[in-house]
């Protein structure tokens, strides 16, 4: 059976270059960067430079403005925990979004927790813009930290952050801003002078690099209070002996996604347009998610009603096809009970009715995928949303008074 | 529940695939409908009762994930040539256990097939009162 996977968001494959790069740093070229007297070490020490040295130049910065972490997670937690540490008095206001990742809300659900810091969560708007107005509105004397995101995995809409930071500076100059860019990075231009941000994060997996590693982009003056203590390893501010292979993936991956962004885009949204306009034409009933054009060259999510999205996702498994739901049901199948099954909180908040979003579907394509992959996904897609359309309750009842298109698979 | 194929027993993803008795029964004894507010599954159980309090037929239409339909296949071959003492007592463990287990995430997906019967008889009850 044919394997077709379009959860690139969730997970990308290794490309072979990165692998290729990385494979020495295993077991010829092991050295520790901190014992660089040595030739071995000095040897992972010059790697270790010049990797941060791609990857500052991929995000448009100094060398000495990039922090290597174990990943996005990691990159998120020490900018925020990092920047609140380093000046606890003065922080008592931090602004984010109500679409952020768990890795930018939970250690800020954290703060508030611990620590009383009153966290404003900014609505977005039903394309999944931040609403200015309300950005505008939550900026007060105290705020000191703000995170956005750049782009949204589930729905793909891109921020602007460039006039949100410029909005946020002129309101007080010493706010810092945050952004993870995580689902952006090496599928839109974008570099942090231009932006204007004070820190900014990215992760290896996006841009066909390995698990594990991500970086943190601290712009020069900015401090942070580490949250991992040790051998001062990456200025003091993230401690450990660095991940080099996986470091030296990074950089590998960001050097490529450098120097192919703009065949990957326009590859990407090809076949994109493809889906989104395959399944828009012929199944009804059917919504996007995110706004139409500001969003990810690769990403396509829409929910169908009288279809839930677990039952998609099993289907299209089934068939091979491998995408990814903010269905309740699909949420977490390895938890211990229903409580733990939450809808995604981003599909609430662009304002998708919570008694039927649960048909959410997200598509992120990547450069393995084929035009021959998208037009199977088109051949099956109808005939899998029809056959649970056939087991619904609701759908019964609408049929009853109207009959739906379904022009692909009553061929 | 090891075999490999993700979170569900192979049983499930079977009924899953291919449900048996999917579908609505025009004039049916009795029809249960509930739902799980929490996860928005709903399930609709139609039943054929004859004069005997046998169910003759018995078929469902849900609207929910892949352990909800499994559940309200696996309910309705459970019940069908039962009568409706017997069909009360089928409860959510043993349909979960019929389907070769749920994930504890998903046990609630089985008791709202046991629900659905009490409701359908419920229903059928009812109606015949009248």
């Amino acid at each position: 059976m044919k394997q077709i996977f379009v959860d690139y968001a969730n997970a990308c494959p290794v490309d072979e270059r990165v692998f290729e790069a990385m494979k020495p740093y295993f077991m010829e070229k092991y050295g520790n960067p901190s014992s660089h007297i040595i030739s071995k070490g000095n040897e992972a020490l010059t790697a270790l430079d010049e990797s941060r040295k791609t990857v500052a130049e991929f995000l448009g910065c100094e060398s000495f403005e990039i922090v290597f972490t174990s990943g996005a997670t990691e990159s998120n937690n020490l900018a925020l925990k990092g920047v609140f540490f380093q000046n606890i008095k003065n922080c008592k206001h931090i602004i984010t979004s109500s679409i952020e990742h768990f890795s930018i809300t939970s250690p800020l659900s954290t703060l508030h927790r611990d620590f009383g810091v009153k966290v404003s969560y900014v609505p977005v708007d039903n394309n999944g813009f931040i609403i200015e107005d309300a950005f505008r509105k939550a900026l007060s004397a105290d705020t000191a930290i703000i995170s956005i995101q750049l782009a949204n995995n589930e729905i793909g809409t891109i921020q602007n952050i460039k006039s949100l930071v410029k909005i946020a500076k002129d309101f007080n100059e010493n706010i810092i801003f945050h952004c993870d860019a995580c689902a952006a990075a090496g599928l839109i231009n974008f570099n942090v002078r231009d932006l204007g941000v004070d820190l900014l994060t990215i992760s290896a997996t996006s841009l066909y690099g390995p698990k594990g590693v991500g970086a943190l982009y601290v712009r020069k003056g900015v401090l942070l209070k580490p949250i991992l203590e040790g051998g001062f390893q990456e200025g003091g501010v993230r401690s450990g002996t660095e991940n080099v292979p996986a470091i030296i993936g990074l950089a590998k991956a960001a050097e490529i996604a450098k120097k192919e962004m703009s065949q990957r885009i326009s590859y990407l949204s090809k076949l994109r347009d493809r889906l989104m306009d395959g399944i828009e034409k012929n199944i009804d009933f059917v919504h996007l998610t995110g706004h139409r054009t500001e969003r990810l060259p690769n990403h396509y999510s829409f929910w169908v009603e009288y279809a839930e999205g677990e039952s998609l996702l099993l289907m299209l498994n089934h068939l091979g096809v491998m995408a990814s739901s903010g269905s309740a049901c699909s949420s977490n199948l390895r938890a211990k009970d229903e409580d733990e099954l939450i809808a995604s909180p981003v599909l609430k908040a662009i304002g998708v009715p919570s008694d039927i979003c649960t048909g959410s579907l997200t598509f992120s394509l990547g450069m393995k995928n084929t035009e021959e992959n998208i037009d199977y996904i088109l051949e099956i897609m109808p005939k899998i949303v029809e056959r649970l359309w056939q087991m619904s309750p609701f759908y019964l009842d609408r049929i009853k008074g109207h009959t739906p298109k379904l022009t692909k698979a009553d061929k | 529940m090891a075999d490999g194929q993700g979170p569900y027993s192979q049983k499930v993803m079977e009924h899953f695939l291919n449900p048996k008795n999917m579908g609505e029964i025009e004039n049916a004894s009795g029809i249960g409908e509930v739902g799980n507010p929490s996860c928005g599954d709903v399930m609709r159980l139609y039943l054929k009762i004859n004069d005997q309090g046998i169910i003759e037929d018995a078929k469902f239409m849900t609207f929910g994930c892949g352990a909800a339909i499994a559940s309200s296949s696996m309910v309705t071959e459970m019940i069908k040539g039962k009568t409706i003492e017997e069909a009360l007592k089928v409860t959510n463990e043993t349909v979960a256990e019929a389907l070769g287990g749920l994930p504890p995430a998903k046990i609630h997906c089985s008791v709202l097939a046991q629900q659905a019967i009490e409701a359908a008889i419920k229903d059928y009850k009812e109606k015949k009162g009248k």
